[in-house]
């Protein structure tokens, strides 16, 4: 049987010049659905609880978590101010090393740069490595149809992110991208690709996956990754994987291309010893992920590895706007997902309701601040503001906060109307934890400028561990909630 | 016309103009409030070593320098590796007698399918790191490329005691100097490769080697 062409759905429309890809309006809607979708609120608890659990166990055994996590705001905080010179400088690093950079404003350059180099190779099939900046500007959908007469083959070969692309689906999680599926719908799908009857069994579902990613891996002409971070004086990337496959899409094509926001920097190349221990941690409960890659330009002379030709693609799509504003740090994130898995709301609707490539409470802050508030003004309101996620961040950003700001200026706009106010009432008044919302309303005080030396870090940064459980949800009045249809 | 390039770096400084001029980065005190060096003897730090790599479900074995040679074989012969792939400048009495090598070269190259279909692959690393159980390699000697510790199905990384560090900064610190002058890749391995996209339950090797096995010299 013919493989299946992987195949994004495309249930919102085109917005090929609106920054993110979302359907963002109607999380009221989509939420209801998802709350009484039993399946999908088994898989998101199994998936969160563990998640919680295995994070708390790891970030307990390190005594300096609390120390990380602050060096980790600093050091953002510090880039962030100058993040001009440590972009030019990474630049200069990677040039130096015999890389290409390109500097893309938003989505449609970076598309247009990587098409444009696809036709020039050409390259028929491309393997790419889970990453979120692509996911945001629907690049394998865009190049598909932008330069079809290419008849490209896109294959993603995160496992998860390769079953979501064949089921035509979308990933719900940063870290789980199809938490929301189960065994047997993983089965149906890769079944369908496989042409016969796969056993529901995960040992001979991720065999069948080996395989038949291993045909790609050697065939392709050009390997696509993200970055987990990028160093300002050295021009390497960093890429996260438990997998490997990173590791394979950057070193078996002849040609790498690195798709980084531009928020990704850090300064030093030992910056990096602060952030792959937060990221790993607090994302997967894992000491590091199992393979941990640094890529320092294309194959250098007289080396036995990497690719031929690298480029670096220094993506904005609307990250500058935020810099030097009240709403910088959420610019610092390094989804990590602890604040999806931490989330009341998130916990009962999934990624899905979000309608946005990023879900959760980082989500609900960054959608409408890159799309723009008219866009996206429901996501603000889907927060308890219970400061849970705050609490989680490894590096400290005041999510709840950022929340609460953006409700303001909606106000103040005339942006919210009746239908938000009173769809996200409950959140509210079911989840509040009184305690933590009065930390959060004494850390909303703080200054919110770009880099002062000493401007105080929001909340208990110092006294962060990873001891807290997962606070059990006020559950039955919040589901009971949505089904009466508020 | 702008380019993007201008645009970017002009969107920035606009949004940071209130950042002083005068201020450069390293005027901004660095505080690291974690531990920078372990402070634990050598045993201890090998010792852990051991013990973390174990826990990610790899074979681990101690053995002196002289029993090197036989505690590859044995490990070698346990796996019934016929075909072995070996890095450049692997030493020559690690490869056993009656195992066929496959030694890769700058050229030729081994071909990705004969990678694929190897039996498995034995090499030397950079440095261990004992908080994490933590393998690295560089591509330095007697490692080789990624692809030769990526497509072989078992891995077997000898790791000399000297080269184990306490703590994940002090890898970076080590490594720093190299990355800055040659630029290498350098990997991390924490462990056999695994996913647990599938309901949360781990399956090891969907892409890298599905069994790694570490023998420390010293
Ligand atoms: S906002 Fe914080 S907790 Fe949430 S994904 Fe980003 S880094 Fe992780």
């Amino acid at each position: 049987m013919e493989t299946e062409k992987p195949a994004r759905r495309r249930e919102t429309e085109d917005r090929r010049n609106e920054g993110i890809a979302s359907g963002v309006e109607g999380f009221n809607e989509r939420a209801r659905r998802a709350v009484n979708d039993q399946q999908l609120h088994d898989s998101i608890e199994l998936f969160t609880h563990k998640s919680v659990a295995g994070r708390n166990a790891v970030l307990n055994a390190l005594p300096e978590a609390p120390e990380l996590r602050e060096r980790a705001y600093r050091i953002k905080q510090e880039t962030m101010a100058n993040l001009d010179r440590y972009l030019e400088q990474m630049a200069d690093a990677v040039e130096a090393r015999g890389g290409n950079v390109f500097f893309a404003t938003d989505g449609e350059d970076a598309v247009r740069y990587i098409g444009d180099l696809a036709r020039e190779k050409g390259a028929k099939v491309i393997t790419k490595s889970k990453s979120m900046a692509t996911e945001e500007i629907e690049l394998n959908r865009r190049l598909e149809e932008d330069y079809s007469d290419l008849g490209l083959e896109i294959v993603e070969t995160d496992l998860g992110e390769w079953i979501a692309q064949l089921a035509g689906d979308t990933p719900s999680h940063i870290v789980g991208p199809i938490l929301h599926m189960n065994r047997k719908r993983i089965t149906e799908v890769l079944s369908r690709t496989a042409g016969e009857e796969l056993p529901p069994d995960v040992e001979a579902l991720g065999s069948f996956a080996r395989r038949r990613l291993r045909e790609k891996f050697v065939t392709a002409d050009i390997g696509i990754t993200g970055a987990n971070f990028g160093v300002a004086e050295t021009g390497t990337v960093a890429t996260i994987t438990n997998e490997g496959n990173a590791r394979l899409v950057t070193s078996v094509p002849p040609v790498h291309v690195v798709v980084m926001g531009i928020e990704k920097l850090v300064p030093r190349f030992t910056d990096l010893s602060v952030f792959v221990r937060l990221l790993a941690r607090s994302g997967t409960g894992q000491k590091l992920t199992v393979y941990t890659n640094f890529i320092t330009g294309p194959r250098g002379e007289g080396e036995l590895d990497g690719a031929e030709e690298f480029h670096l693609i220094l993506m904005d799509n609307g990250r500058s706007k935020l810099l030097g504003t009240e709403f910088e740090e959420a610019l610092y994130c390094i989804r990590c997902g602890a604040c999806l898995n931490v989330c009341p709301v998130y916990r009962q609707t999934g990624g899905h309701a979000y309608g946005s490539t990023y879900s959760g409470p980082i989500g609900a802050v960054i959608t409408p601040l890159l799309k723009g508030q008219g866009e996206a003004k429901d996501l603000p309101h889907a927060s308890s503001l219970c400061g849970a996620c705050w609490e989680a961040c490894p590096v400290g950003i005041p999510l709840h906060d950022l929340l609460l700001k953006l409700r303001n200026q909606q106000v103040e706009e005339g942006l919210a109307g009746k239908a938000q106010e009173i769809a996200f009432k409950g959140f509210e008044s079911t989840m509040k934890r009184p305690v933590l919302y009065r930390i959060s309303s004494r850390a909303g005080r703080l200054a919110q400028k770009p880099l002062k030396k000493d401007r105080p870090l929001p909340g208990p940064l110092g006294a962060w561990t990873g001891s807290r459980d997962l606070p059990p949800l006020a559950e039955k009045s919040f589901r009971e909630l949505w089904k009466e249809g508020i | 016309m702008a380019t993007a390039k201008e645009t970017i770096l002009w969107r920035i400084r606009h949004a940071t103009r209130d950042v002083p001029e005068a201020e450069s980065p390293e005027d901004v005190p660095v505080k690291r409030g974690y531990r920078t060096e372990d402070e634990a003897t050598r045993e201890e730090i090998v010792s852990r070593f051991a013990e973390r790599t174990a826990e990610y479900e790899a074979e681990v074995h101690r053995v002196g320098h002289d029993e090197l040679p036989r505690a590859i074989q044995q490990a070698l012969k346990r796996r019934g590796v016929r075909r072995l792939v070996v890095p450049p400048y692997l030493p020559k009495d690690w490869i056993p007698d009656g195992v066929e090598a496959m030694r890769d070269a700058a050229s030729p190259q081994l071909t990705k399918e004969e990678l694929d279909e190897s039996d498995g692959v034995l090499t030397g690393c950079a440095l261990g790191i004992a908080q994490t159980g933590t393998i690295v390699l560089d591509a330095g000697r007697a490692q080789g490329r990624r692809a030769l510790t990526l497509l072989p199905d078992y891995h077997l990384c000898v790791v000399r005691e000297e080269q184990i560090v306490g703590l994940v900064p002090e890898a970076f610190a080590r490594l720093e100097e190299m990355v800055k002058s040659e630029g290498r890749a350098v990997t991390f391995i924490s462990g056999p490769s695994a996913t647990s996209d599938i309901e949360l339950n781990r399956v090891e090797g969907v892409h890298g080697p599905r069994t790694l096995e570490v023998l420390i010299v010293g």
